[in-house]
């Protein structure tokens, strides 16, 4: 491959509001026992009612998982020019507005907010601003704000 | 039980701290339920290939693990209204047994206007540090 490296004239560009991810109990009691989230507010609806919530509570990092799908715009785009084999996880940052719980209807809006190269070495950073979509309506990012989450990768060079 | 209270803290505070032991089989898990699939966390010849020392954890499985001691001490998940971390050095998880990452969580700063705490995380994997600039907001009463 004659460049390895990202193309940064993808900086800036903001992609259409995803389709809606479902958020599911079992899939919340799932992911919070992969990260060892004992807290009963994130497995007992009982409990999670007992603190004031709808519906149990997600942990702190679940965001990512729907973070995930709508990055999966860019980082899986051929032209991009993201070579996942060479891509380290640099830093994560979560924001959230409230917290998501079971029942939510979330869409995200993906921007990538810059791309930078420096010695070989490139850095993207993307963001994704999620939203709480009322009812079964179509999500067009207008919603109510629930999270943002930043993400930066690094992606060494073929040489480096 | 009893939650924190912003009056009762001060900067320096060790609130919590804990101890998260990661094997394949948790990475594997982690995998299946965050759709994190990159092979790097599973696959060691794959991770050996591209220059790895061996499987690595997920850096979202040790953030999302470690942050647990702070939203037991919160005692409320929900209260935790920011966090953010920097993958400073990855966690090999040998094929047999275990790796064991030590987490303490101390008060970084209190806004009480806002009503937040910042709570600075010691992430360590074998006296290493393996997160870097590790925080999370707490709101409290």
């Amino acid at each position: 491959m004659a460049n390895t490296l990202p193309d940064r004239g993808f900086a800036g560009r903001e992609y259409p509001a995803t389709a809606p991810y479902s958020v599911g109990r079992e899939k919340l009691r799932e992911f919070a026992s992969a990260v060892g989230a004992a807290h009963p507010a994130h497995h007992d609806l009982v409990a999670a009612r007992g603190l004031g919530y709808p519906d149990l509570v997600a942990p702190p990092t679940f965001a990512v998982v729907v973070a995930q799908r709508a990055e999966a715009q860019y980082v899986q785009d051929p032209a991009a020019g993201i070579d996942f084999s060479r891509v380290v996880h640099a830093d994560e940052k979560f924001t959230h507005h409230r917290p998501i719980v079971a029942g939510d209807e979330l869409v995200t809006v993906l921007h990538v907010d810059s791309v930078t190269e420096r010695a070989g070495i490139a850095m993207v950073t993307t963001r994704c601003e999620i939203f709480a979509e009322p009812g079964d309506a179509a999500g067009d990012g207008t919603g109510e704000p629930v999270a943002t989450v930043s993400s930066s990768l690094v992606i060494r060079g073929e040489d480096s | 039980m009893a939650r924190p209270v912003l009056a009762d803290l001060s900067v320096g505070d060790v609130v919590a701290t804990g101890t998260v032991e990661l094997d394949r089989a948790r990475l594997v898990r982690y995998a299946g339920a965050s759709g994190d699939f990159n092979p790097i966390h599973w696959d060691e010849s794959f991770a050996t290939r591209v220059g790895l020392p061996g499987v690595i954890a997920h850096g979202m499985l040790t953030m999302g693990s470690v942050v647990g001691v702070v939203a037991d001490w919160a005692g409320d998940p929900g209260a935790v209204v920011a966090y953010q971390t920097r993958f400073t050095k990855p966690v090999p998880v040998p094929r047999d047994g275990v790796a064991v990452v030590e987490v303490s969580a101390a008060v970084g700063a209190i806004d009480a206007d806002a009503g937040t705490v910042r709570v600075d995380l010691t992430v360590t994997h074998e006296g290493t540090k393996v997160l870097g600039r590790s925080q999370a907001t707490v709101r409290l009463s």
